[in-house]
């Protein structure tokens, strides 16, 4: 039922700024997830929005209605914690009934909310307990209950699932995608580091890295066309491998030379100018496949993680090290084949890849137009 | 010098004297009960059994020589008269129909109902206010700056504020009265006025307790998780709400055990009535009383230690109430 546009939203705490010309445009109905490594501000963005920080500069906008100075408590908005911060003096009623009782809603209305709410959550039996009496997924539903209760035009949800336990994680996730199937109408904001969080649940995602958006797009499109080498390193797991090397031939599909030896082939159209300019390659550990003939990597396999589904390849490589990439990155090459190839380890094996799959970065921006 | 000198030598004797209590009691236990041979467990196990008791042993006996047995001995002392013979419950029933017993009582009672609830206020409103600003430290150490004061140095400096000259003693140099005066009212003697003088001197014990209260109200108000609060100013909540709703209820706990600690303080109060009026004008109460009939004109130790028991019987129930909610939350 909102629309949300924040327009060149700026952080800062006294001369230190912690994000900088944030632009963006949510509709109603959609479920965008931030994410980002931690400490680069999608939490302190999401309190911005819900106007428990300040906007040092620039406006917010929900509903078409600059909402900067409007107290949170007008704007809204429901938010679900991290820590749930469910009042610990009140039972499951009350916490849910709070936000009505204090806005003196009459008493049958309240009533009706509250267990049309519990009804959804399951959460009936425990009406009359208090927190400390329920578990962490209970609780934790609680705290979505409050914020359905107050039937706000925009929920946020500020990493609700990091104090679960990885079971109950994957039970609540599918809980909240259910919840969000339910209220179509709903805008739903959603912050995580938890990047299966945020490409199971979002419509979009935002990528944030550096104190500003690095790519807004749907989940596949930052998968499939990474705008920039960060992103490209910080969606998937384990994350891309960037192969420094040289454009050797332009046109509708460009050659890279790699400085290991290797050639690759894209399908990223480039012009003569680009001719023989430093690049990176850029390829998923999951789009590799042993190859007989041409390769674009030849190495020793070092280590074999056999997981059962997939086996994973490390191979010694120079690398080029991007700040989203994950340390075994930064030595190794990766390559995710499915199966197990436990009898792999010290054999030398040629590797190649679908052509359609392969990016290159220029200077971290990719060179897909 | 040569005090000094006594004092010096008192606590090296002390010190050394503990050192060498535990170090040869020990090694005691050890000859008596050898940890080889061919008892060696059994040995083991029962020096493991007394060890403990060989080192609480002399906090329990200086404990109970100095707590137990003087609650026995007066219990004993109320049961005689001031000769010395027994004479059973008639200190009490002569307790029971004394004036100045009964205006104590009534006193008491006063500062009971008013001191506590008083002190827990200020501090609680203190404690909310300075929480979250950035001199709110300096605040709360002024606040908490009469703490250090001691109850008669305390009631020597409200002395100077209820200070009243009388028609030839020259100009008012008490505080109080330099106020009305700037106000236009006549200067009182006010620690004469009959009931009121109470309050003057409850707010002397207020004064010194509010800084107490606030101190461990406030690192109670501390420890609530500022999420449940951001959570509150989300759902709608003023900040007069969030601090009725949120936060007191989950510092209950607290509250009660800063009533209680302040309630036992007040019911032993002696110092500032002392100092101030000596239970005069109608400001007696029940540990000045005691004191008045136990060391003072001809003194009565049967009279004085039956008020004793009588304040330790009022003392107990909030003490007991006390220990069992600041267990409750330390837990």
């Amino acid at each position: 039922m909102a629309d949300l546009k924040l327009t060149d939203v700026v952080k800062s705490y006294g001369n230190v700024n912690v994000l900088n010309d944030i632009d963006l445009d949510i509709k109603t109905g959609e479920l965008i997830v931030f994410v980002g490594p931690s400490g680069c501000g999608k939490s302190t963005l999401l309190r911005m929005i819900a106007g428990l920080e300040k906007i040092t500069d620039g406006t917010l906008e929900i509903d078409g209605q600059v909402v900067n100075d409007v107290p949170p408590s007008q704007r809204g908005i429901a938010m679900v914690f991290q820590s749930y911060a469910l009042y610990p003096h009140m039972t499951v009623r009350d916490n849910m009934a709070f936000a009505l009782n204090i806005a003196k809603k009459p008493k049958a209305e309240i009533d009706a909310a509250v267990d049309r709410a519990a009804k959804a959550l399951q959460l009936e039996p425990y009406l009359d307990r208090l927190p400390k009496a329920l578990s962490g997924g209970q609780r934790q539903r609680v705290a979505i209950g409050r914020a359905i209760v107050r039937d706000p035009k925009v929920y946020l949800f500020d990493e609700p699932l990091s104090n679960l336990d990885a079971a109950l994680r994957v039970a609540t996730r599918i809980e909240i995608a259910q919840l969000k199937e339910a209220m179509p109408d709903s805008t739903m904001i959603y912050v995580t580091h938890d990047q299966v969080e945020a490409m199971t649940l979002a419509d979009r995602i935002v990528v944030l890295a550096n104190k500003g958006i690095a790519q807004v797009g749907s989940p596949l499109e930052l998968y499939e066309r990474p705008r920039t080498e960060f992103v490209a390193q910080f969606i998937g797991s384990p994350a891309m491998n960037l192969l420094p090397g040289k454009i050797t031939a332009t046109g509708a599909k460009t050659e890279v030379t790699l400085d290991a030896g290797g050639v690759a082939t894209t399908e990223i159209a480039t012009t003569e100018a680009d001719m023989g300019r430093v690049v990176n390659l850029g390829v998923r550990p999951e789009d590799f496949v042993i190859a007989d003939g041409d390769a674009i990597f030849e190495g020793e396999v070092e280590i074999v993680e056999a997981l059962g589904e997939v086996s994973l390849l490390y191979l010694p490589a120079k690398m080029s090290v991007g700040e989203g990439a994950d340390s075994a990155n930064q030595t190794h090459l990766i390559a995710k084949l499915p199966g197990i190839h436990d009898q792999l380890k010290g054999q030398r094996v040629r590797l190649t890849a679908d052509p359609s799959k392969l990016q290159i970065f220029a200077d971290g921006i990719t060179m897909r137009t | 010098m040569q005090q000094a000198l006594f004092a010096l030598s008192t606590i090296i004797i002390g010190v050394f004297g503990c050192v060498a209590y535990f170090y040869f009691s020990n090694l005691l236990l050890d000859r008596m009960c050898p940890a080889k041979g061919p008892n060696a467990g059994r040995n083991i196990n029962r020096a493991n059994a007394i060890r403990p008791w060989l080192f609480v042993f002399p906090a329990l006996a200086i404990l109970s020589i100095y707590l137990l047995y003087p609650v026995f001995s007066t219990a004993y002392l109320s049961l005689h008269d001031s000769g010395g013979d027994f004479i059973g419950v008639g200190n009490y029933t002569w307790l029971a129909q004394d004036e100045k017993f009964r205006e104590s009582l009534v006193n008491n009672l006063m500062w009971l109902l008013v001191v506590p609830a008083a002190s827990t206020f200020f501090g609680l409103v203190a404690a909310g206010l300075t929480d979250r600003i950035k001199w709110g430290q300096l605040a709360q150490s002024l606040v908490f700056m009469p703490m250090a004061i001691s109850f008669v140095g305390a009631a020597v400096i409200w002395k100077f504020i209820y200070d009243y000259r009388g028609d030839n003693q020259g100009e008012q140099i008490g505080l109080l009265n330099a106020l009305v005066q700037a106000f236009g009212g006549d200067p009182q003697a006010w620690i004469t006025l009959p009931f009121w003088n109470n309050f003057f001197l409850m707010a002397i014990l207020i004064w010194i307790q509010t800084g107490f209260a606030m101190v461990i109200l406030s690192a109670a108000l501390k420890g609530i998780s500022e999420e449940t609060i951001e959570a509150a100013y989300l759902d709608g909540a003023s900040p007069l709400q969030v601090f009725f709703k949120i936060k007191i209820p989950q510092i209950w706990g607290t509250i009660a055990v800063v009533w209680t600690t302040i309630t036992v303080t007040v019911l032993k109060v002696f110092d500032i009535v002392f100092a101030m009026t000596n239970g005069q004008w109608g400001t007696q109460v029940l540990a000045n009383l005691m004191y008045d009939w136990m060391f003072r004109g001809s003194p009565d130790f049967g009279r004085g230690s039956a008020i004793v028991v009588v304040i330790m019987l009022l003392v107990t129930p909030v003490m007991v109430w006390n220990i069992y909610n600041a267990h409750k939350e330390s837990r």
